[in-house]
C-alpha cells in the first residue's frame, strides 16, 4: 500500500516533469513567466508555511529576507558590463564589481545569506510570542529595506537593479529551432524539491516538534523539546528558502529595486499561506498557484472595462481589493483556509483552540 | 555638531509637535491591544480614512474647516467602530494569530479601497491660512501649526484622562483591561465599551491625521502605513496598554527622530529605521515597555 503511493507520487513527478518541459517549450513565454512565478510563490508559500503555519510563530519578515537573497543572486550573477551600466550614481565597491559566479552557486549562497540573517534575527527575537513577534520581524524587515536603500555603492540604494541575466532555455529551444524563454525547469524543480524536502521534514522528528510547539509551547517544553533550538532552526530554514525564492524572483523580474520588497509582498504570501491553509503543504501549493494565477488573471479589474453598452473608467486598485476581502472572508467563516488539515483528528475531543 | 541654539529650539519644536502626533495615534493602538490584546493592524488606515475625510469636507461642503475638523474625527470614529463589528467580532473567540491577520487583511483592503476611492496620485492638504503663518521669536522662526498641535494634544490627552479616571464607562473600560473574564461576568456590557474604545481609538487617529496633512500637507493612500507601524512601535516602548505610556512612547519617537538627523545628518537615510531599532532593542532588553506591568506566564 506504502509503496503504491510512492510509485503515483514518483509517477505524478515524471508526467509534472515532462509536461514541464512541453509547456516550456511551446507555450508562449506570458503564460511560461506565469507558470515560473508560481514555481516562486510555492516555494515562498511554504517556507511561510514552515515558520507560521507549522511551527505558530508568527513572522511577517519573509520580504527582508527575499531582498538579501535577490539582491546576492542579481550582485554575483550581473556581469561586469551590467554593473558598471547600472551603478552610475556611485561605483560598485570593487571587490563586488569583478564577482561573477553561475547561477546555482549565487542562488545557493542568497539562500544561504538569508539563512545567515534570519538565524542571526531568530536567535534574540524568537523570545518573543506572537504579535509582538509579528510587529519585531516586520520590523526588521523593514530595517533590511531602509539599509538596502542606504548601501549605494553594494545595492545601487533605491535606482534598484536592471538586466538582471535571465535563466532561459536558449540551448534546447535553439537545438529545436524554437524561440527561447523563461526556463522552466529551475524555479519549479526547486518548488519540487522544496515541497519534497518539506515532506520529510514534517515527517520527521523535527516536524512533529515544530507542531508540538505550535499546539502548546509549555506541553512540548515539558515533553522535553527544545523550544529555543527548534524555532531557530524552523525560522533559518524558512529565511534559507525565502532567500531562494527571493533570488529566483529577482532573475524571474529581471529588476530590482529596495520598493518591491516592503510589506505588501510578504502580504500576498501570507495571503497564499491563509487560504490554503496554516500548516498544509499541498494546500499552499494549490493555494500558490491559483493566487498567482489569479493575481495575473484578474488584471483587468484595474482596466477599464466594457460591457458593451457601458464602459467603466480603469479602477486601480480593485484587484487588491478583491484580494484583500477574500483573505477576510476566509479568515472570518473558514478559520482553516479552504483546504484544511483536519486538525479535530490530531487533537482530542477537550482540546482548547487556543 | 556645531548646532546654534536657535537650530536646535527649532528641532526641539518640530520634535514636539511631531511626537504629539505620534502620541495621539499611539494612544488608539494601546487602548485597542490594552482590551482586546489585538494589533490593530489597521489603525494606520483609520488615520488615513480621517485625513481623506478632511480633505473633502473641506473641498467640497460650504461648512466652514473648523467644524470640519470636528466633524470628520467623529465620523472616522463610526467607521472604526464599523470595522471591529464587521472584521473583529465575529473573531472574538479565535486565536490571536487569527485576528490579527484578518486585521491585517483589513488594513490592506482600506488601503486598496483608498486607491480605488480617492486615486493614487498625491492631493495636497487645504490647509486654512491661519494655520499656515510662520512665527518668528528671537530668531526661531516656528510655523504656528508646530504651536497649535501640542496644544491640541494636550487638551484631548485631559480629556481622555477626565472620561477614563472619572466616568462610569472609563471605568468599565480600565476593568476590561485589567480582567477581561471577571469584568464580562460583572455585567459590563463589553461589546458596548469595545465599540467606545475603538470610536475613541479612531476619533484621535483622525484628529493626529488631520495635524498630520496641516504640517506635512500631501494627502496618499499608503500614507497612514509607516506613521501606522511607528506609533504601534511608540506604543510598545511606553509598555502596551498603558495610555501614559503611550503618550510617552510617541514623544520619544518623535523628539529622538528630529534630534538624531539634528545632531547626525548622516544618518538622515536611516531615519525610518530609527523606530524599528528602538523597538527591538526594547523588546529585547524590557519587553513590558517602559510603563508596562509585568505579566507572569500562566499555565
Amino acid at each position: 500500500m506504502k509503496k503504491n503511493g510512492l510509485w503515483l507520487k514518483i509517477g505524478i513527478l515524471v508526467v509534472a516533469l515532462i509536461g514541464l518541459f512541453v509547456i516550456n517549450l511551446y507555450l508562449d513565454s506570458y503564460k511560461v513567466k506565469v507558470i515560473n512565478l508560481c514555481a516562486i510563490y510555492v516555494i515562498l508559500g511554504l517556507s511561510m508555511n514552515l515558520i507560521n503555519g507549522f511551527t505558530g510563530l508568527f513572522s511577517l519578515g519573509h520580504a527582508g529576507f527575499m531582498a538579501i537573497g535577490a539582491y546576492t543572486v542579481a550582485i554575483l550573477t550581473m556581469p561586469l558590463e551590467a554593473k558598471t551600466m547600472n551603478y552610475y550614481m556611485k561605483p560598485m565597491v570593487p571587490f563586488l564589481l569583478n564577482l561573477n559566479l553561475p547561477f546555482i552557486f549565487a542562488l545557493l549562497i542568497g539562500g544561504l545569506m538569508a539563512a545567515l540573517f534570519g538565524f542571526l534575527i531568530g536567535a534574540p527575537v524568537l523570545k518573543l510570542t506572537d504579535d509582538y513577534l509579528a510587529i519585531a520581524t516586520l520590523g526588521f524587515s523593514e530595517i533590511i529595506r531602509i539599509v538596502f536603500i542606504n548601501l549605494q555603492s553594494i545595492t545601487n540604494g533605491s535606482l534598484g537593479l536592471k538586466a538582471i541575466p535571465q535563466m532561459t532555455n536558449e540551448f534546447i529551444a535553439g537545438k529545436l529551432g524554437l524561440a527561447s524563454r523563461t526556463n522552466l525547469l529551475w524555479a519549479w524543480g526547486i518548488a519540487i524539491l522544496t515541497i519534497i524536502f518539506m515532506q520529510f521534514l514534517m515527517k520527521g522528528s523535527y516536524g512533529k516538534a515544530f507542531k508540538a510547539i505550535r499546539e502548546d509551547e509549555i506541553a512540548a517544553r515539558s515533553m522535553g523539546i527544545n523550544l529555543f533550538k527548534h524555532k531557530v532552526m524552523s525560522f533559518t530554514i524558512g529565511s534559507f528558502l525565502a532567500g531562494i525564492g527571493g533570488g529566483l524572483l529577482a532573475v524571474h523580474l529581471g529588476t530590482i529595486d529596495p520598493a518591491l520588497f516592503k510589506f505588501a509582498l510578504t502580504f500576498n504570501i501570507l495571503l497564499i499561506v491563509v487560504l490554503g491553509g496554516m500548516g498544509n503543504i499541498y494546500g499552499t501549493v494549490i493555494s500558490a498557484i491559483v493566487i498567482t494565477v489569479a493575481m495575473e488573471a484578474l488584471r483587468f479589474l484595474d482596466g477599464s472595462m466594457n460591457f458593451g453598452f457601458f464602459t467603466t473608467p480603469a479602477l486601480p486598485g480593485l484587484r487588491m481589493v478583491v484580494f484583500s476581502l477574500a483573505l477576510m472572508v476566509v479568515v472570518i467563516f473558514k478559520r482553516d483556509g479552504f483546504i484544511k488539515e483536519t486538525l479535530e483528528k490530531v487533537r482530542g475531543r477537550y482540546a482548547k483552540n487556543q | 555638531m556645531n548646532l546654534s541654539i536657535q537650530e536646535f529650539l527649532q528641532h526641539m519644536t518640530n520634535g514636539i509637535s511631531l511626537g504629539s502626533l505620534y502620541a495621539l495615534i499611539a494612544i488608539g493602538y494601546t487602548m485597542v491591544y490594552g482590551i482586546l490584546r489585538l494589533i490593530n493592524f489597521a489603525h494606520g488606515d483609520i488615520f488615513m480614512l480621517g485625513t481623506y475625510l478632511t480633505f473633502y469636507g473641506i473641498i467640497f461642503t460650504p461648512i466652514p474647516w473648523y467644524i470640519i475638523f470636528i466633524l470628520a474625527p467623529a465620523l472616522t470614529g463610526l467607521l472604526g467602530l464599523i470595522l471591529e463589528k464587521l472584521a473583529y467580532r465575529p473573531l472574538r473567540e479565535s486565536p490571536r494569530i487569527t485576528v490579527l491577520i484578518s486585521a491585517i487583511g483589513a488594513s490592506f483592503l482600506l488601503q486598496n479601497l483608498g486607491i480605488l476611492v480617492f486615486g493614487g496620485r498625491p492631493k495636497a492638504f487645504p490647509t486654512p491660512t491661519i494655520l499656515e503663518t510662520v512665527l518668528k521669536i528671537g530668531g526661531v522662526s516656528v510655523a504656528i501649526v508646530n504651536f497649535v498641535i501640542p496644544i491640541v494634544t494636550v487638551i484631548l490627552l485631559i480629556g481622555l484622562n477626565y472620561f477614563i479616571q472619572k466616568t462610569k464607562t472609563g471605568m468599565a473600560m480600565r476593568a476590561l483591561s485589567k480582567d477581561y473574564e471577571t469584568a464580562s461576568l460583572m455585567g459590563i456590557d463589553i461589546n458596548g465599551i469595545i465599540s467606545i474604545t475603538f470610536f475613541i481609538g479612531s476619533f484621535l487617529a483622525a484628529m493626529g491625521g488631520i495635524m498630520w496633512g496641516v504640517k506635512y500637507p500631501q494627502l496618499m493612500p499608503h500614507m497612514g502605513v509607516l506613521p501606522g507601524l511607528k506609533c504601534f512601535i511608540a506604543a510598545v516602548i511606553g509598555g502596551i496598554g498603558n495610555i501614559t505610556g503611550a503618550v510617552l512612547g510617541g514623544f520619544i519617537l518623535g523628539l529622538g527622530e528630529i534630534l538624531i538627523i539634528a545632531f547626525l545628518p548622516t544618518l538622515t537615510g536611516y531615519r525610518d529605521a530609527f523606530a524599528f531599532i528602538l523597538l527591538i532593542i526594547i523588546l529585547l532588553f524590557k519587553p513590558t515597555g517602559l510603563m508596562g506591568e509585568k505579566v507572569a506566564e500562566k499555565v
